[in-house]
């Protein structure tokens, strides 16, 4: 499979860098876009518990919730590290993990240079394989074309 | 979007999506194809051209021989749907970030 490039967004945020990350942490359904959602519910609330190993994860308006990954590295107010299991289906898969990692660089007391990545995109690619391996059939052929469905359509 | 259409409606088929499968695990000419199923050449070649219309798979020549693969644009498109996603999602965290500054200092 060819090297997909990862997912990098720089830019500044007109904050301090303890607000630039607690904004985007704690504060994260402030922001988080309402139209992308696994659940089958409208999201209610969008959550990044705040320490290693915390969840990320939504809460729909009927109370369930659904997993978007986990915090990998959590270094407050200076870096974050979320790992994403959300496969091409918009499906948790705990055994599908691709990074992002959040790096918040105070430039002045009001001004934060944030740089994101999200890498590990490759995987992408490499799920097909893996799911025809692990289910027969039907259902994991179901999974693998939706996920080429889904990827042509994007 | 068409594609996606398209390409669902190629897998549809039982004997496209074998050849599918084998093209995930091997890149492969249309005779190797054809030896494994019990479809003439000329049937698999059709159903390749499908698969093609379709974008999920790819032809090369090797010397004399045409080899098929999986089209990797598939993980393109996915990475370039996440690109977009993340354009969306940061620009309205940059913007709530900012905003609850401004609150801050009204709230001082």
């Amino acid at each position: 499979m060819s090297i997909i490039e990862p997912v990098i967004k720089q830019f500044v945020v007109e904050t301090s860098q303890e607000r630039a990350f607690q904004v985007f942490t704690d504060g994260i359904d402030r922001w988080w876009p309402r139209e992308h959602h696994i659940g089958k519910s409208p999201l209610a609330r969008e959550v990044i518990e705040p320490k290693q190993g915390g969840r990320w994860y939504s809460i729909c308006q009927d109370g369930t919730e659904c997993d978007t990954g986990k915090v990998l590295a959590w270094d407050p107010p200076r870096r974050l590290v979320l790992s994403w299991q959300i496969t091409a289906k918009w499906e948790y898969d705990p055994s599908f993990v691709t990074e992002i990692e959040v790096t918040f660089t105070a430039e002045g007391p009001k001004r934060t240079l944030v740089h994101f990545e999200h890498r590990n995109l490759e995987r992408y690619g490499e799920s097909a394989p893996e799911l025809r391996k692990s289910i027969a059939a039907q259902e994991g052929w179901g999974q693998t074309l939706d996920a080429f469905k889904r990827a042509a359509e994007s | 979007m068409a594609n996606a259409s398209i390409g669902f409606a190629a897998l549809g088929d039982p004997t496209r999506r074998l050849i599918f499968e084998r093209l995930a695990r091997h890149p492969m000419s249309v005779g190797k194809l054809a030896a494994g199923l019990s479809v003439t050449r000329p049937a698999v070649s059709q159903h390749l051209r499908k698969l093609k219309e379709a974008a999920l798979v790819t032809e090369r020549q090797e010397g004399t021989r045409r080899v098929y693969r999986l089209d990797p644009k598939g993980v393109e498109a996915m990475r370039s749907y996440l690109d977009r996603f993340w354009d969306r999602a940061l620009a309205a965290f940059k913007e709530a970030a900012e905003k609850a500054d401004v609150e801050e200092e009204k709230a001082q």
